[in-house]
C-alpha cells in the first residue's frame, strides 16, 4: 500500500508544487492537470471508482482544459514569463503556518475508527446505488445544483461575450447596451 | 500512522500548496489554479474519511464529493469568464491591478 | 304661635322675594314694583304683629320670654357652625317697628319716586335692605347678625348712591361704606374673640349660648394682659361696630353726607332702622357688657359707651344748630339722638335705650318723610332759607311735622319722645360714673328743642321767601297718608312709655335684664326735662323771631351775633377736613408707598428674570457650541480619521483579503481545537 500511495502522493504534490511555481502559465495549467490525474488515481485506489472517473472527466477534461483555454485567451504582448509572485514570503509563511496547524491537528486528533472487520474492505459503491440515492434522498440538492450549473453556464456566456458594437448609422436608439 | 492519517496529511499538504499559490501568484488564472487545488484537497479529505471512518450512512462521502466537483466546475467557468471580461476591458490580468472595489 | 320662632324666617323672606321679583321688572313697571314691595312689607308686618302678640301672650302667662330655633348651617370636619332665630321681646319689638315703619315709608316712596326712571331698582334695593335688617334683628347668632349687618351696609351703599350720576352721591355712598367698615373691623375682632372664649356664637342655646348665664359665669373675672376684663374688651370691640353703624363720634361723618340719597332712604335707613342697628347690637350683647362688676362698680364698656354717647349727642346737636339744609339738620339730629340712646343703654340698661330707639324711629321717620314732602312740594328745594310760608300751603305736612318736632324736642305729656328721653335723663341722674353726662344730656335736650324750633320757623312760618316755596302744593295722599299714621303712632306710643304705665319698659326688661334703670318715676327729673324743652322752644322762637318776613339772603341771627362760633358749627367742627388731612392723606401715602415698592420690586424682579434668562441663554449657547458641538465635531473627526485609517485595509486587493482571512481562520481553529482539547 505504501509504495503506490507514496508514488501517487509524489505525483500529486509534485504536480501541485509545479503548478504554483511555474513561470510559464500554460505549463502551470498542464501541471495542474497532472496533479488532478494523480488525485483521480488516489480516488480509484480509495475505492471510489465512479468519483475517480468523474474527476478525470470533469476536472481534468473540463476545468483544466478551460483554464488552459483561458490562459491562452488572455495572453498579451507581454512575455509569457513574468515575475513569480507578490510578496511571496508572507504568503508562503501563512501557508506553512496553516499546514503546521493542520498537521498538528491531524496527528493529535482522535478520529473515530471503523470497526476492524470492515477497515480492510472498502464499502460498496455502486453507481446504481449512487443514482438511487441521488434521485431519492438528494433530489433537491440535485435540482439545485442543476439550476446552479444552468445559471453558471448562462452567466459565464453573458459575461464572456464581447459587447456588440453600436451601429454608426443608427441614430434612433441613443443608448446602446453598455460596453 | 494509519492510512487515514496519511491521506489527511496529503490533503493538508495539497491544501497548503494551493493556498500558497492563491496568496502569492500575480496572474489571476494562476490564483484560480491554487483555488482548484484547495478544493480538491477538500474532496480528498471527504473520500478519505468515507473510506476509513465509521460509516453509519454509506455513500455520503462520494455524494458530497460529487456535488463539490459540480459546483467547482461551475465556479471555475464563471471565474474564468470574469477574468476574460476583465482582460478585455482593462487589458490586464494582474490581480493587484484590479482594485476598483475598495473602501 | 306654633309658627314662631321656627318659621320666623318668613318675615325677612317676604321682602327678599319682593326684591328678587322686582329685580326682574323693567322701568315701565315701576308702579308695580312699588306695590309689590309695599305688599311684601305689609304682609311681613302682619306676621311680625302675630309674633309680637305671641310674645306678649307668653310674657303675661309668665313663660320664658325667649324662644329660639337653632339649626346647623355648615360643617367643616369637626366644626359645626349653627345659626338660628330668636323671638324675644327685643326682637319682636324691632320686627314690628321695622315692618310697620317700613311699610309706611315704602308707601311714601311710591309717590316720591314716581317720576324717577329707575324707581323699579329703588324698590328692589329697599326690599333687599328690609330683608337684611329683619334678618339682623331676629338673628340668634352673632355670625348671622354680622352677615346681615354687612348686607345692610351694602344696601345702604346702593341706596345712598342711588343717583350715582351725581358725584356727590357716589362719594357719599363710598364714604358711608368705608367709615362703617372701619367699625366693622372691631366688630369682627370682637366676634372672633368671643368665639374663641366661648366656643359658640349662638346667643341662646339651651344654656350653652354665649349670652346665657353659664357661659357668662365662665367669662366673669377673666382678665386680659392689660388688666382689662375679657368681657369688657370684647364688648369694646363690638362697640366699635356700633359706633360705625350708628354714627357715633368719631365715625359719624358719613351720616350727614348720606343725605344725598333719596329722602325715603334717609327716613328708613338713617333715621329708623340701620343706624338703630348699632344701638340694637349693644342692647343685644348687654349681658356681656354688663359683666364685670356690679351696679355699684363702674363697668368699663358701659362707661365708654355712655361717654361716647354723651360726646356724640352734644356735638350733633351743636352742629345741627348751624345747618341750612333741611335734611342735614335732621341728620345731625339723628346723630345726636343716637348718642342719647347709647347713653341710655350705658347708664340705664338696654330697655331704656331701646325705648327711645323705638319712639325715635317713629317720629324721626315722620320728620324725614315730612321733609321729603316739603322737598317734593317745593320742587326739590332743600335750603331752609329759600323756604317759608308752608304752613298755609302744605297744611297736613305742617301739622304732622309739628307733631314730630314736638316729640323730638321732648314736649311733655302727649309725645312719646318726652317720656323716652326722660327715662334716659333719669338714669343719667343716678349714674355712678359722674354727673357730667347728665348735664350734657340736659343741655342737648335744650339744643334739640332750639334747633327744631329754628327749623320750623324757617320752613313753615311767615311768607314764602322764594318762588319755589311760593308755588308749593300739598303732596298727594299716598305721601301724606303715612305722615298722618306716623303722627298718630308718635302720640299713641306715649301711652305705653310713661313711667306711670311702664308697660314697654317692663316688656323689654324681661329678656334683657333690668339694667340700672331706677324703674320708678322721679318727679324732679320729669319737671326738669319738661321745663328745659319748653325753654329751648321759647329761646328758639325769640332768637329767630325776625326770620319770617326776612329775605332768603339774610344771615342767620345767631351767625350775626357769634360769627366765629357759628362758622365752626356750620363747618361741623371741621371734622371732615381733619380726617382728610390725616387719615385720608396717610392712606393715600401708604398707597403711593405700596405702589412704588411694588413697581420697584416688580422692575427688580423683571430685571432679575431678564438677567437670568440671558445667563441661561449664554450658558445654553456655550454648552451647545463649546461642549456638544465640539465633542460631536471631534467625535466625527475621530470617526473620519479612524475610518480613513481602517479603510486602508480595504484597498481592493483581493489577495490581501485572502491572507488576512486565512490568518484569522487559522487563529480561530487553533483556539477552537485548543479549547476543546481535540
Amino acid at each position: 500500500m505504501t509504495l503506490t500511495f507514496a508514488l501517487l502522493a509524489g505525483l500529486v504534490l509534485g504536480g501541485a508544487f509545479a503548478a504554483v511555481t511555474c513561470r510559464n502559465r500554460v505549463h502551470a495549467g498542464l501541471f495542474l492537470a497532472a496533479c488532478l490525474v494523480g488525485l483521480a488515481l488516489v480516488f480509484l485506489r480509495l475505492g471510489a471508482e465512479f468519483l475517480g472517473f468523474i474527476q478525470i472527466l470533469v476536472y481534468v477534461g473540463a476545468v483544466a482544459v478551460l483554464i488552459v483555454f483561458a490562459i491562452l485567451l488572455t495572453r498579451d504582448a507581454e512575455s509569457p514569463r513574468d515575475r513569480l509572485a507578490n510578496a511571496p514570503a508572507s504568503g508562503i509563511l501563512i501557508a506553512l503556518a496553516l499546514f503546521a496547524l493542520l498537521a498538528w491537528a491531524i496527528s493529535t486528533g482522535k478520529f473515530p475508527a471503523a470497526p476492524a472487520e470492515t477497515a480492510a474492505v472498502a464499502p460498496a459503491l455502486s453507481v446504481k446505488a449512487l443514482g438511487d440515492r441521488l434521485f431519492r434522498e438528494y433530489v433537491l440538492p440535485l435540482q439545485a445544483v442543476g439550476l446552479l450549473l444552468t445559471a453558471a453556464l448562462i452567466g459565464a456566456a453573458v459575461i464572456a461575450l464581447p459587447a456588440p458594437k453600436p451601429d454608426p448609422l443608427d441614430d434612433s436608439d441613443a443608448s446602446g447596451p453598455a460596453s | 500512522m494509519s492510512p487515514l492519517h496519511l491521506h489527511l496529511l496529503l490533503a493538508a499538504a495539497l491544501f497548503a500548496i494551493g493556498l500558497a499559490g492563491a496568496l502569492t501568484r500575480r496572474h489571476a488564472i494562476l490564483v484560480l489554479i491554487g483555488i482548484e487545488l484547495m478544493l480538491n484537497a477538500a474532496n480528498l479529505n471527504l473520500l478519505a474519511f468515507w473510506r476509513y471512518g465509521p460509516n453509519p450512512e454509506p455513500l455520503n462521502g462520494p455524494i458530497f464529493a460529487l456535488f463539490t466537483i459540480a459546483i467547482a466546475a461551475a465556479e471555475a467557468a464563471v471565474g474564468l469568464a470574469l477574468i476574460i471580461a476583465i482582460h478585455r476591458r482593462y487589458r490586464t490580468t494582474r490581480v493587484e491591478d484590479i482594485r476598483r472595489l475598495r473602501g | 304661635m306654633d309658627l314662631f320662632p321656627r318659621h320666623l324666617w318668613l318675615i325677612p323672606a317676604l321682602p327678599l322675594a319682593a326684591a328678587g321679583i322686582g329685580s326682574l321688572l323693567g322701568p315701565s313697571r315701576r308702579r308695580l314694583a312699588g306695590m309689590l314691595a309695599v305688599a311684601a312689607m305689609a304682609l311681613a308686618a302682619l306676621l311680625s304683629l302675630a309674633a309680637f302678640a305671641g310674645t306678649v301672650t307668653r310674657e303675661t302667662a309668665g313663660e320664658a320670654s325667649v324662644a329660639v330655633h337653632n339649626f346647623g348651617w355648615f360643617e367643616a370636619g369637626s366644626l359645626l357652625v349653627s345659626i338660628g332665630w330668636i323671638l324675644d321681646p327685643l326682637s319682636a319689638a324691632m320686627l314690628l317697628m321695622i315692618t310697620t315703619v317700613g311699610t309706611l315709608i315704602f308707601l311714601f316712596s311710591i309717590g316720591y319716586m314716581a317720576d324717577d326712571e329707575r324707581a323699579h331698582r329703588f324698590f328692589t334695593f329697599l326690599s333687599f335692605f328690609a330683608a337684611a335688617m329683619l334678618g339682623l334683628v331676629m338673628a340668634n347668632s352673632l355670625l348671622l347678625l354680622f352677615v346681615c349687618w354687612e348686607l345692610v351696609g351694602l344696601a345702604s351703599y346702593l341706596l345712598i348712591g342711588f343717583w350715582f350720576t351725581r358725584p356727590a352721591a357716589a362719594a357719599a355712598a363710598r364714604k358711608a361704606f368705608l367709615t362703617t367698615r372701619i367699625g366693622d373691623l372691631g366688630l369682627l375682632l370682637g366676634m372672633l374673640w368671643l368665639y374663641a372664649e366661648t366656643g359658640t356664637l349662638l346667643f341662646f342655646d339651651d344654656g350653652r349660648g354665649c349670652l346665657e348665664s353659664d357661659m357668662l359665669a365662665g367669662l366673669a373675672g377673666r382678665l386680659t394682659a392689660s388688666g382689662l376684663g375679657v368681657s369688657a374688651a370684647i364688648s369694646l370691640l363690638i362697640l366699635c361696630g356700633a359706633i360705625g353703624k350708628s354714627g357715633q363720634v368719631p365715625l359719624h361723618v358719613w351720616l350727614p353726607d348720606a343725605m344725598e340719597g333719596p329722602t325715603p332712604v334717609s327716613a328708613l335707613i338713617h333715621a329708623a332702622t340701620m343706624v338703630a342697628a348699632g344701638v340694637f347690637l349693644m342692647a343685644r350683647v348687654y349681658p356681656l357688657a354688663a359683666l364685670d362688676g356690679t351696679a355699684d362698680v363702674l363697668r368699663v364698656a358701659l362707661t365708654v359707651l355712655t361717654w361716647v354717647g354723651a360726646i356724640t349727642a352734644l356735638s350733633g346737636a351743636l352742629t345741627a344748630v348751624a345747618q341750612y339744609d333741611i335734611k342735614r339738620i335732621l341728620a345731625y339730629s339723628t346723630v345726636s339722638q343716637l348718642g342719647f340712646m347709647m347713653m341710655g343703654i350705658g347708664a340705664g340698661g338696654p330697655a331704656v335705650g331701646m325705648m327711645h330707639l323705638l319712639t325715635h324711629a317713629g317720629f324721626k321717620a315722620l320728620l324725614f318723610l315730612g321733609a321729603g314732602s316739603v322737598i317734593h312740594g317745593c320742587h326739590h328745594e332743600q335750603d331752609i332759607r329759600q323756604l317759608g310760608g308752608l304752613r298755609t300751603r302744605m297744611r297736613l305736612t305742617f301739622a304732622t311735622y309739628a307733631v314730630g318736632m314736638m316729640a323730638l324736642s321732648g314736649v311733655p305729656l302727649f309725645f312719646s319722645g318726652f317720656w323716652s328721653k326722660d327715662a334716659i335723663v333719669h338714669s343719667l341722674e343716678g349714674w355712678p360714673g359722674g354727673k357730667l353726662p347728665f348735664v350734657i344730656a340736659l343741655g342737648t335736650a335744650a339744643l334739640t328743642a332750639f334747633y327744631m324750633t329754628r327749623q320750623m320757623i324757617y320752613v313753615f312760618a311767615g311768607p314764602a321767601r322764594s318762588p319755589g316755596a311760593a308755588a308749593a302744593h300739598e303732596s298727594p295722599p299716598v305721601m301724606t297718608g303715612p305722615l298722618v299714621m306716623l303722627a298718630v303712632a308718635t302720640i299713641g306710643l306715649s301711652a305705653i312709655t310713661t313711667p306711670f304705665v311702664p308697660w314697654l319698659e317692663h316688656f323689654l326688661t324681661s329678656s334683657l335684664g333690668k339694667g340700672d334703670s331706677p324703674g320708678h318715676a322721679n318727679w324732679g327729673v320729669l319737671l326738669l326735662s319738661g321745663t328745659i324743652s319748653l325753654a329751648g322752644i321759647a329761646l328758639g322762637g325769640w332768637v329767630y323771631r325776625r326770620v319770617p318776613g326776612g329775605r332768603a339772603t339774610d344771615r342767620d341771627p345767631l351767625g350775626i351775633r357769634f360769627p366765629r362760633l357759628f362758622d365752626v358749627l356750620e363747618r361741623r367742627f371741621y371734622v371732615d377736613e381733619l380726617y382728610a388731612a390725616t387719615v385720608v392723606r396717610w392712606t393715600q401715602l401708604a398707597g403711593w408707598l405700596a405702589a412704588s415698592l411694588d413697581r420697584w420690586i416688580s422692575s427688580a424682579l423683571h430685571d432679575a428674570a431678564a438677567l437670568a434668562a440671558s445667563a441661561g441663554a449664554w450658558l445654553t449657547r456655550t454648552l451647545d457650541q463649546g461642549v456638544i458641538n465640539a465633542t460631536f465635531d471631534d467625535g466625527c473627526e475621530a470617526a473620519r480619521d479612524s475610518g480613513r485609517i481602517l479603510s486602508r485595509a480595504h484597498d481592493g486587493r483581493a489577495q490581501q483579503y485572502l491572507r488576512i482571512l486565512v490568518v484569522g481562520v487559522a487563529v480561530l481553529l487553533f483556539l477552537l481545537w485548543n479549547l476543546q482539547g481535540t
